[in-house]
């Protein structure tokens, strides 16, 4: 027994000193670079972020002559762009940074994550099962106009999570139908989902609400007080006024982690993406199973989208969704397909337009040109991760049975 | 088409190298083409519907139930279908019997001039994505290769005044394709080097050339025209705007571009079954796995298919921009569709230099004739009309991908008769 365990933790130390553990210091370092010009700490001496970014340079390159091409390149990338976004903040005024990065920032990622951590969590049910997503855009948009479509009508916000829903499931069931009865291309059934979702939403729109657009005073969905978490120190006055859609997605994301991996329900799940035909043997219907996983996703990206009409924005407009679906597809991936990676995936995005967001009010750099970091952030994380991620097995292909 | 490929075409699908099982998934349970109704009768039905015949009745079977779902839904909403198609149809242009007519012949010229403009970019725009396919790709960045495209092409044609206008066009054309090239090559480039799939990729390069654009000409922006409150560039000057078409008329008259996308569609055909890149490409999109053992490099393959589907979605920019549009203001950028719709047209038209020629045709015509300008409020508001089109086309590209399921809709209705006494399993359950 001592013996393993000795064994296990030699092995930790030796990967500490692995060209991947270090590429990864590297990496950090770069960001420390840019860390140590912001509030709290607002070093105004150049040299600090200047030592950071050389070390951060050294270990990335230590890490790629030692084959670990990607993670060095990567080490090397966040020290060039640390050091220089240090120099860039350290010629600013304290307190306009302090605009940019406070506890806002704290908020205003987690209210762009939430969305995209609705919908990853439902690709991952998908993609888990064998079923491509690509129409969790169109789910999550179909959710965002049902959503505020039933919460005018039902006069309250739950009722317009129904809606949501209820309409996010059906684009599902329909895309269900063709990728597991009739073994289209599942990317290509997601593709017309998207964009059955996008002409759906945008006649309907147009059809109920004419040039007024939704109404204002819509039920929206509450923020929840909780007193006891106001009084921590820094983040009390974000997460203790947030969202309840915030928090359900909290709990959605540990509910979803202990199914997939700690209940029978998600070992079957997890071996109908991963072998069908060996699931089929041992008596679990691959296409319930594929059903039921597909279904869910819909519902659970069309609560993503729901969040943004009567939680986050207030109304619908045409297209609200902008690729938001796409960036949640890019997380599940980025996450390995697992619910806590996903989610990190979400909050690296969050932060990236909330960032995004608040630079526009202080910096003097355009809104547009700000608007593409979200997505060059998702490209970059996808070519540093792709890699080493590895998708379900049987993903993408229909099942045959027989 | 050519003989050859019918044989290659008994699944017209994309390939299964596309999806992110990676490359050579064609293992042991993948689709036969067995049909339902069971029995070597299904089988056979399904077989005589992927073939020669098949690849026209499937895509016509597709549009027809995409247009009778689109009716219901305009019934439901409380217009007339019959009347809201005839209203559409009556403003592409298309129909043939109001050329007799002395009347109505100018005004029908017009609107099928308006057709042809939009038929261009949609024809680069559908080889754009069809290119890709056939390389075992499924190329959703054809809107982003397509703006990066109008916007270098506009770049030129703004600058460089005092060239000659042949040249100038050449140039801001080359200019057009070499943006579109990049844009899809880097998707091609990240395929090849780390796996990175491409649906995802394009759609973040699509986003990308969306805000990039509309940061090059908002107010303040690098190219924004002289009037410094108007978020809008330069227009094009005359040595670089396109000539008109041979007996065009009216405020937008039709120009040549027409016959340089009709022309794509040959050197599309040209490049893939007579060369050997089209070779490699179709190899790779068939098998790749199969493809690599040949010998055919596989990554460069997808590098240079993606490149090349950017360089036509490019020049479909450049068309856009000197032979119609001139100028662009920050608010067309987000709104244009034109790659979009070539997904449904590439789809529809199943890949093929012909079938990408009716499907534009068809898309284009729909465009046209749900515009604002074409379509009388009353009939049908166009506002409407624009959606209905959409979910049409989302329609199209769902039934046209599920050969199956016009399999079923017509074993439903017409029994037919096993072809053996032994009904061996059924390809679908239920």
């Amino acid at each position: 027994m001592s013996a393993v365990a000795t064994e296990r933790q030699d092995g930790r130390l030796a990967r500490l000193t692995e060209p991947r553990s270090i590429g990864i210091l590297g990496i950090v370092l770069g960001l420390l670079a840019f860390w140590l010009a912001l509030p709290p700490w607002t070093v105004r001496f150049e040299g600090a972020p200047i030592a950071a970014g050389i070390a951060a340079a050294a270990a990335g390159l230590w890490a790629f002559m030692r084959d670990e091409r990607r993670i060095g390149t990567f080490a090397l990338v966040a020290a060039a762009l640390g050091t220089a976004a240090a120099i860039w903040a350290q010629g600013r005024e304290v307190s306009s940074l302090e605009g940019v990065v406070s506890v806002g920032l704290v908020a205003a990622t987690l209210r762009y994550a939430t969305p995209l951590a609705f919908a990853a969590l439902g690709g991952i049910f998908s993609e888990r099962a064998g079923v491509v997503n690509i129409g969790l855009e169109g789910m999550m948009l179909a959710g965002a106009f049902f959503g505020i479509f039933a919460a005018v009508k039902g006069e309250h916000w739950t009722v317009g999570l129904l809606g949501a829903m209820a309409a996010g499931g059906l684009l599902a069931a329909i895309h269900a139908f063709f990728s597991i009865h009739l073994r289209a291309d599942q990317i290509v059934v997601g593709t017309a989902i998207n964009f059955l979702a996008l002409g759906v939403t945008g006649y309907l729109f147009r059809y109920i609400y004419k040039e007024e657009g939704t109404p204002s005073d819509v039920s929206r969905i509450p923020e929840l007080s909780v007193p006891g978490l106001r009084d921590v120190p820094f983040l009390g006055d974000v997460i203790g006024e947030m969202s309840l859609m915030i928090w359900l997605v909290i709990i959605l994301l540990i509910v979803g982690y202990l199914i997939l991996f700690k209940t029978p329900t998600g070992l079957r799940l997890r071996s109908v993406g991963e072998h069908p035909k060996a699931a089929d043997t041992v008596g679990i219907s691959v296409f319930a199973v594929r059903y039921i996983a597909v279904i869910s996703s819909g519902m659970l990206a069309a609560l993503g989208g729901a969040y943004l009409s009567i939680g986050f924005v207030g109304s619908f407009n045409e297209n609200m969704t902008v690729g938001r679906g796409f960036i949640a597809l890019a997380a599940v991936i980025f996450g390995k397909w697992h619910p806590f990676g996903a989610a990190a995936g979400c909050l690296l995005f969050g932060f990236s337009s909330g960032l995004a967001q608040r630079l526009q009010g202080e910096a003097d750099i355009s809104a547009n040109l700000l608007s593409t970091l979200p997505y060059v952030l998702t490209l970059i994380a996808l070519v540093g991760l792709i890699g080493r991620s590895r998708p379900p097995a049987a993903v993408g292909r229909p099942y045959v049975k027989g | 088409m050519s003989t050859d490929e019918g044989s290659e075409h008994e699944r017209p699908d994309p390939p299964e190298g596309g999806v992110p099982g990676g490359p050579g998934t064609n293992r042991s349970d993948a689709p036969t083409g067995g049909g339902p109704g069971g029995g070597g009768g299904g089988e056979r039905l399904a077989r005589w519907f992927s073939g020669r015949i098949g690849g026209f009745l499937v895509p016509a079977a597709a549009a027809f139930l995409a247009f009778l779902v689109g009716g219901v839904v305009v019934l439901a909403t409380g217009h007339n279908p019959l009347g809201a198609y005839k209203a559409i149809f009556e403003g592409t242009g298309l129909n043939v019997a109001s050329y007799f007519s002395e009347d109505s012949r100018q005004s029908a010229w017009g609107d099928l001039q308006q057709t042809l403009i939009v038929f261009t970019p949609l024809v680069l725009g559908a080889i754009a994505v069809a290119f890709a396919f056939r390389c075992g790709m499924f190329n959703i960045g054809g809107q982003g290769q397509y703006l990066v495209g109008l916007f270098a092409a506009l770049y030129v044609g703004v600058n460089f005044d005092g060239l000659a206008a042949p040249l100038h066009i050449l140039l801001a054309s080359v200019a057009a394709v070499a943006a579109g090239a990049i844009w899809g090559g880097i998707a091609g480039f990240l395929k090849a080097a780390v796996g990175a799939h491409e649906v995802i990729t394009t759609i973040m390069l699509n986003w990308i050339a969306v805000f990039g654009g509309q940061y090059l000409f908002e107010l303040g922006g690098p190219l924004q025209g002289a009037n410094p409150s108007v978020p809008r560039s330069e227009t094009v000057v005359e040595s670089a705007q396109l000539p008109e078409f041979p007996g065009s008329t009216g405020l937008q008259p039709l120009h040549i571009g027409v016959l340089v996308a009709v022309s794509a569609l040959a050197v599309y055909y040209v490049i893939l079954n007579r060369t050997t890149l089209g070779y490699g490409v179709r190899a790779v999109g068939f098998n790749p796995e199969a493809a690599r053992y040949g010998g055919i490099p596989v990554g460069r393959n997808y590098f240079l298919a993606l490149a090349i589907s950017g360089a036509f979605a490019g020049l479909g920019g450049a068309m856009d921009v000197l032979g119609w549009k001139f100028t662009v203001a920050t608010n067309d950028i987000q709104v244009s569709d034109v790659g979009f719709i070539g997904i449904a047209v590439a789809l529809l038209g199943r890949n093929k230099a012909v079938g990408i020629f009716f499907a534009a045709l068809l898309f284009a015509a729909l465009r046209t004739g749900t515009s604002t300008r074409q379509l009388d409020a009353e009939t049908f508001p166009p506002e409407l009309a624009g959606n209905l089109s959409t979910m049409i086309q989302a329609l199209i590209i769902l039934f046209v991908g599920a050969e199956l399921l016009i399999v079923y809709i017509w074993g439903a209705r017409r029994r037919f008769r096993p072809a053996g006494p032994v009904r061996i399993q059924p390809g679908l359950k239920q």
